[in-house]
């Protein structure tokens, strides 16, 4: 249809929308995934999942939309390098320890500290969070280059 | 629990496997690729009922979890295979490209 637009001369034609209810479902579905993902990071240390689960469940989240849509609109809506994602995981993953180091504590202890943030107030944090969000930005990122490059687009 | 709530869950849950293996019949032997992957589906969503029941019988509340993990993955995976049924390939680099 579109060709035979093509040769009888039309230089710009438009093309059909056809799934109009995958890209509106997964506009919609995009958020609950991801504060599912949210919320099983979060919850972590009292209920099962953390940051393994939160990572992979967010990249399905992405995933959704890259099926959806296509790598340029994905590029143009996540305007981040995935390799740098895996980086700054794996920072994070390998900084907390080394820098609780620096205290006079062993390697990997980790600690309770409570902390004053100004909405929120006093909330306690432990330091295996930071070290959880390395291991949930690690596989996010490992898992979207693996889709986005077997798919065929160069990141 | 009592007993006969016991009964009622075990009783839902060979239904449950019963049904799961005429679905398993299905993927296997459909005819087509489309029947295989609705029956997938449909097994995705049988497995979601049965892990319920499950999560009632064991008394416990962190299945559920569980669940709407595998209703999220399925939901994907389907749309996935679907796209590659229509179209031949699953991730397209540039939607408006004309070529």
């Amino acid at each position: 249809m579109k060709s035979a637009l093509k040769r009888a001369g039309y230089k710009q034609v438009h093309k059909q929308m056809n799934d109009v209810h995958l890209q509106f479902i997964s506009k919609v579905a995009f958020f609950i995934i991801l504060l599912f993902a949210f919320n099983l990071f979060f919850a972590g240390h009292y209920t099962p999942g953390g940051g393994f689960v939160g990572g992979l469940l967010t990249s399905a989240a992405i995933v959704l939309l890259l099926i959806a849509f296509d790598v340029k609109t994905l590029k143009k809506m996540l305007p981040i390098r995935f390799r740098l994602l895996i980086a700054s995981g794996l920072f994070l993953a390998l900084g907390v320890p080394t820098g609780l180091m620096f205290f006079g504590y062993p390697f990997f202890t980790h600690e309770f500290t409570e902390i004053t943030l100004p909405i929120l107030g006093e909330i306690g944090l432990h330091s295996a969070t930071p070290f959880d969000l390395g291991v949930f930005l690690t596989v996010c990122g490992s898992t979207l280059l693996i889709i986005i490059l077997v798919g065929g687009a160069d990141d | 629990m009592n007993l006969f709530l016991n009964i009622v869950f075990i009783i839902a849950i060979v239904g449950m496997a019963i049904a799961m293996g005429i679905a398993s019949y299905r993927i296997i032997r459909g005819p087509t690729l489309h029947d295989k992957i609705v029956a997938l589906d449909a097994f995705g969503v049988m497995l979601m009922a049965t892990i319920g029941i499950f999560s009632v019988l064991l008394d416990t509340s962190y299945l559920i979890v569980v669940i709407m993990l595998i209703g999220m993955l399925g939901a994907v995976g389907t749309i996935a295979m679907a796209k590659f049924l229509e179209k031949g390939w699953v991730i397209d680099i540039d939607r408006d490209s004309d070529e």
